[in-house]
């Protein structure tokens, strides 16, 4: 029988989505062989959390009521005792900051094989097909294991768990090794304020790394000044200090919805995608037929931004 | 202090490419340091020059063929790097990370670092475990995705841990320790044509499994690449052809219908 433990994700006293989808992860893969599904929910308010975890064909929730926020300490010690007491075939955790912050620790004091980042999960009850991408999401590729393993889900593959479940609650209460806490989280701090809120703009030229220099942002500057459109940008051109925070679209940055995002210069990277995969209409102006960005695009030029982006300019003026 | 910062040289994918079996062709891959080991190097350097490491080595898993790429490391500023290589581990399509962690972890066990540096993730296969993985096998303390290092060591070092949306945790993590760093945490420097020579004559050590007393049979993965496949596009996108004055005006007449610019 394959029986799933979820670990929940939440932070500043809110439940994460990612908890929800993980939930549906480990829903789809208890019942394929008629196994239980055990959410543990780890710090805060827990009994609130449980409460809100309840989901739709979870059997469990575990409340482990031990300090405020996230502490990759606190969740590698209860993780491993609740799988020794639990014993199930798989632990399925949010591909998250966090739960890459843990989940390898889990898996490496469990001795089992760890997968990341998986968008696909299909198990016999012993063999574990799990999908994952490589190269920046150019290849899908399949691994498979034997036996158990500890897995992180990407975020947005599966739909959120709705409905309330007839869970059982209960707390579990495992001896934490106070002296082998070595880190402390002291605060959090919101990095991408300023002057623009890219998130509220209606139209973004976005540019990334295919625009190769500083100086030649220039062009979709005037791109933007010619639609009326906003400037954003991926990762690669905040890290190079060319635009500020501020601009940056994706999971680590703001997350957009714009009528129209044109992509201009960008891979459509994993963590990128998250941030504006809700906009209406998205066009990508990439030389590479083949980039991922092509995958959720509505319109595509595949042609050198350096050729279109004038071009277009010139049409607006 | 002594740094540690693992290093790999990853392959980088053609726009048009071909698989063969569970591997991109030789053909259609072009390999790089990985990008976010740069970002780490950077940081172990700096510390360096801070005066506050005396010592920074660069460790690899990889062939020889790789050390062009594991002299980028050395050209600059590490002092010295170990390439670890065995014929056991060349037998094998993916280096999962319990594997990565026994190889990395028995280096950090024979050099005793203060501080181990690895980049978040390896642009090619994209794990983003090995770093805590490592930590957690050799009793260090560890952090994810660091993207601000404070320059005071003590028994602890403060930092930042970038999460998702814009927000930053602070955190202060007790040494030894792991740190996974993240793009962004500095501006990594070209290797100059003097460290590029320099870095010609900086030790570069080469060590097989029994050398690090490593049974082969802990190294064998316990994940199996079974499949690899370009993946299905889900979207029915519009490609426009044409020169780049045809392409961007059926742009510009779509952004003109959806109300753009005017
Ligand atoms: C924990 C974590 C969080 C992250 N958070 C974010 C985030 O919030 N936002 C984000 O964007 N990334 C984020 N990333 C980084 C992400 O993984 C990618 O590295 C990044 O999105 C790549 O940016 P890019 O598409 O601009 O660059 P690349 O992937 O290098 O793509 C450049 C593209 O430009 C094209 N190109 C090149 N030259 C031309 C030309 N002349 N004309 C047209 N096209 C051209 C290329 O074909 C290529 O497709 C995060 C990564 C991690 C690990």
């Amino acid at each position: 029988m394959t029986d799933v433990l979820v670990v929940a994700e939440h932070r500043r006293g809110e439940v994460r989505d990612a908890s929800y989808e993980v939930i549906t992860a480990g829903r789809e893969l208890a019942a394929e062989t008629g196994g239980e599904l055990h959410v543990a929910v780890i710090s805060g308010t827990v009994d609130g959390f449980a409460e809100k975890c309840n989901r739709d064909g979870v059997d469990a929730v575990h409340t482990v009521d031990h300090g405020e926020e996230f502490n990759h300490g606190v969740y590698s010690q209860t993780v491993t005792k609740l799988f020794d007491e639990l014993a199930p075939q798989y632990v399925l955790v949010p591909n998250s900051v966090n739960g890459l912050d843990y989940a390898p620790a889990v898996a490496n004091r469990l001795g089992l094989p760890i997968v990341t980042d998986t968008i696909d999960l299909e198990s016999d009850g012993d063999a574990l097909t799990a999908t994952r991408e490589m190269y920046g999401g150019k290849v899908e590729t399949t691994v498979a294991l034997e036996g158990e393993a500890v897995v992180t889900i990407r975020g947005a593959e599966w739909p959120a768990a709705e409905g309330t479940g007839d869970a059982t609650v209960e707390s579990f209460d495992p001896e934490i090794d106070e002296s082998a806490l070595g880190s402390n989280v002291t605060g959090f701090e919101e990095v991408a304020g300023g002057d623009v809120d890219i998130s509220d703009a209606e139209v973004l030229v976005s540019v990334g790394r295919g625009i190769d220099e500083e100086e030649n942002l220039e062009i979709i500057r005037d791109l933007a000044d010619a639609l009326g459109a906003t400037v954003s940008s991926s990762r690669p051109i905040v890290d190079n200090g060319w635009l500020p925070k501020n601009r940056q679209v994706g999971q680590s940055g703001k997350v957009v919805t714009p009528d129209v995002y044109i992509a201009i210069g960008i891979s459509g990277a994993v963590q990128h995608v998250a941030g504006m995969k809700g906009s209406d209409t998205i066009v990508a102006i990439n030389t590479d037929p083949n980039a991922p960005i092509m995958d959720i695009a509505d319109y595509a030029i595949h042609d050198d931004l350096f050729d279109v982006v004038p071009a277009l300019t010139a049409e607006f003026q | 202090m002594k740094i540690l910062v693992t290093v790999k040289e990853v392959g980088t994918v053609e726009d048009e490419f071909d698989i063969e079996g569970t591997t991109i062709a030789d053909r259609s891959l072009n390999v790089d340091l990985n990008e976010w080991d740069d970002y780490a190097i950077e940081e172990a350097v700096q510390l360096q020059e801070a005066g506050i490491a005396d010592e920074v080595v660069a460790v690899t898993i990889g062939p020889e063929d790789c050390e062009q790429t594991i002299r980028q490391a050395l050209a600059k500023g590490a002092d010295r790097a170990i390439r670890v290589w065995d014929d056991a581990i060349a037998d094998s399509d993916l280096l999962d990370v319990g594997a990565k962690t026994e190889i990395l972890g028995a280096v950090v066990e024979d050099e005793a670092p203060d501080l181990v540096l690895t980049g978040v993730q390896a642009d090619d296969d994209s794990f983003g475990a090995t770093g805590v993985s490592v930590a957690d096998a050799v009793g260090y303390e560890w952090a994810a995705v660091v993207n601000h290092l404070e320059r005071e060591f003590d028994d602890a070092v403060s930092l930042r841990r970038e999460l998702e949306g814009g927000v930053e945790e602070l955190t202060t993590v007790e040494l030894p320790a792991v740190l996974t760093i993240q793009t962004g945490i500095n501006e990594p420097r070209y290797a100059s044509l003097r460290g590029i020579r320099q870095a010609q004559r900086k030790e570069l050590a080469v060590a097989d499994l029994a050398e690090l007393g490593i049974d082969e049979d802990t190294v064998e993965p316990t994940l199996e690449l079974t499949e690899m496949y370009e993946p299905e596009s889900e979207s029915d996108v519009t490609v426009w052809e044409g020169g780049a004055d045809d392409t961007a005006s059926e742009l510009a007449a779509l952004l003109r219908e959806k109300g753009v610019a005017q």
